[in-house]
């Protein structure tokens, strides 16, 4: 426990002590605003809600997550750090575990920064503010998702570039998978069962009840089982790649 | 003379190469062993496995009784390492570097600062305290290397080539901290400098291509050589055994 809570400390702090997690936060807002207001038509709609502002968030975190993970332990491994961690004494998994949630913690800092939104939506009108809670909770949960994927896929590579690459294109299909287009395709030929699992796979057959404010436990299981098997598949790369 | 260290039959192979083949030796307390070779020839491959970062292919480490395999934590918690080219995170300035280090070593309070001190005044790193990793020269990189190696006063330490692009002063400042440490503690320095082992060492080890090929006090290694010189008796040994292989 007490090496988890020093490599979370020391990640955290690392990512503010370089220029790119302002960076990224200055992206991160800039996108909001942009998808809510111009393609969510977040005034036209008249509705004092925040379901615009929430719809995106899947396609933002495609590209902004994998952003944040890529250097996660590809950094680690091309500079070598790797080794003094894994000689410091602490387990693999309670580093795989620190360095994923000071990433989600640092994610959860920039989705709380997005609260203009809502002020200005309070100010507008009278929303649910207990939907918009759910529905901020539920994008953590789903980015959490996100970062998992990234995480793993960062121990696979030294490099940054290939981390960011790969994992945009597997958050991508686990995005698609739940596309109407998408599940049109197999609509003809494929039974039912089939076309509900590659549904349930996907992270916006999960999103469409939580940004509508409703967290089913359903989705929150599906999140955390995908989250542990994607850390879990992280530890494993991890013993395996850290010498090489 | 307690052992801190006992290695049995120790191997490792990467795919076809094989880094360290059937290695044996022990290190007591009150020992500062020199673990010599050409470059390649399996010296920072044997301190991976004796620090718990690389598993063996077969063979047993033992540190302090421990089994590393088995109990890779202990092992972790008594020794000091600074691995080849002494990694740190760049980013990140000296004290706050060392400032992690105690961290994950659960120093704490009174003991904590006063190792903190300690350290950073033996190691003479007081005046980049305050600077990033990354902006350090070589010398000072890999005192910093040394000083999160020694931050927790193990029993046990490790160092893959301490003295490596250090000046001669810096190499001389080193050798005389590792005489300081050396009555309580097992050391094992990694180098290819020989002179360090005359210097500082109470044995040393020659590996090449992955084979022990010398096991014994500096006097028995001069002793190698007609001349009685260090240079030609480590040549003696590594060179033969190119010839014979
Ligand atoms: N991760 C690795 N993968 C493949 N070969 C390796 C790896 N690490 C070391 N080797 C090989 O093992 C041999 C021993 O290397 P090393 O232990 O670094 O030697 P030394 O430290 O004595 O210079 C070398 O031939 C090196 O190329
Ligand atoms: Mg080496």
């Amino acid at each position: 426990m007490n090496g988890l809570i020093s490599i979370y400390k020391r990640e955290l702090t690392s990512y503010f002590v370089t220029p790119v997690a302002y960076v990224f936060i200055v992206i991160f807002l800039f996108m909001t605003g942009v998808f809510t207001f111009y393609l969510g038509a977040f005034y036209e709609s008249n509705q004092a809600d925040l379901e615009p502002f929430f719809r995106f968030h899947p396609w933002l975190y495609l590209f902004l997550i994998p952003a944040i993970s890529m250097r996660l332990w590809s950094d680690e491994r091309k500079s070598g750090s790797i080794e003094l961690l894994m000689t410091l004494p602490v387990s693999i998994t309670d580093a795989v575990v620190a360095k994923y949630l000071a990433a989600w913690t640092f994610t959860a800092i920039a989705l709380i920064l997005t609260f203009p939104m809502w002020i200005t939506v309070n100010y507008l009108g009278e929303p649910d503010n207990a939907v918009i809670l759910a529905s901020y909770i539920g994008s953590l949960i789903m980015a959490g998702g996100f970062l998992a994927i990234g995480s793993c896929i960062s121990a696979l590579t030294k490099s940054q570039v290939i981390s960011f690459v790969i994992s945009v294109v597997i958050c991508f299909m686990f995005i698609l998978s739940g596309f109407p287009m998408v599940l049109d395709l197999f609509e003809s030929w494929a039974p039912q069962a089939v076309i509900d699992a590659i549904a349930s796979f996907s992270f916006l057959t999960h999103f469409t009840s939580i940004k509508k404010g409703v967290i089913d436990m359903r989705d929150v299981i599906y999140f955390s089982a995908l989250i542990t098997f994607w850390l879990y598949v992280n530890v494993v790369i991890v013993e395996n790649k850290k010498a090489d | 003379m307690s052992q801190a260290i006992k290695i049995k039959s120790l191997s490792k192979s990467f795919g076809p190469i094989h880094a360290v083949r059937d290695v044996s030796f022990d290190v007591g307390h009150g020992e500062v062993l020199g673990f010599l070779g050409p470059n390649g020839a399996g010296k920072s491959t044997t301190m991976k496995m004796i620090t718990g970062f690389l598993e063996p292919t077969s063979g047993t480490v033992e540190v302090d009784g421990h089994d590393v395999l088995e109990d890779a934590l202990s092992v972790k918690r008594s020794i000091g390492y600074l691995p080849e080219g002494a990694p740190a995170y760049g980013e990140m300035t000296v004290r706050n570097f060392l400032n992690f280090i105690a961290d994950i070593r659960e120093l704490r309070g009174s003991t904590r600062n006063q190792r903190l001190n300690e350290v950073i005044e033996t190691i003479n790193i007081e005046n980049v305290i305050d600077q990033t990793i990354e902006t350090l020269s070589k010398g000072y990189k890999r005192r910093v290397g040394l000083a999160q190696a020694i931050l927790h006063d193990p029993n046990i330490l490790v160092l893959d080539e301490p003295t490596d692009g250090l000046d001669p002063n810096q190499k001389h400042e080193v050798r005389n901290l590792i005489k300081k440490m050396a009555k309580e503690k097992a050391i094992i320095i990694s180098t290819h400098i020989l002179e360090e082992v005359d210097a500082v060492c109470t044995r040393a080890i020659i590996i090449s291509s992955g084979e022990l090929l010398f096991d014994g006090t500096p006097e028995q290694l001069i002793a190698k050589s007609e001349q009685g010189d260090i240079d030609h008796a480590f040549r003696n040994i590594t060179m033969s055994k190119t010839i014979k292989s």
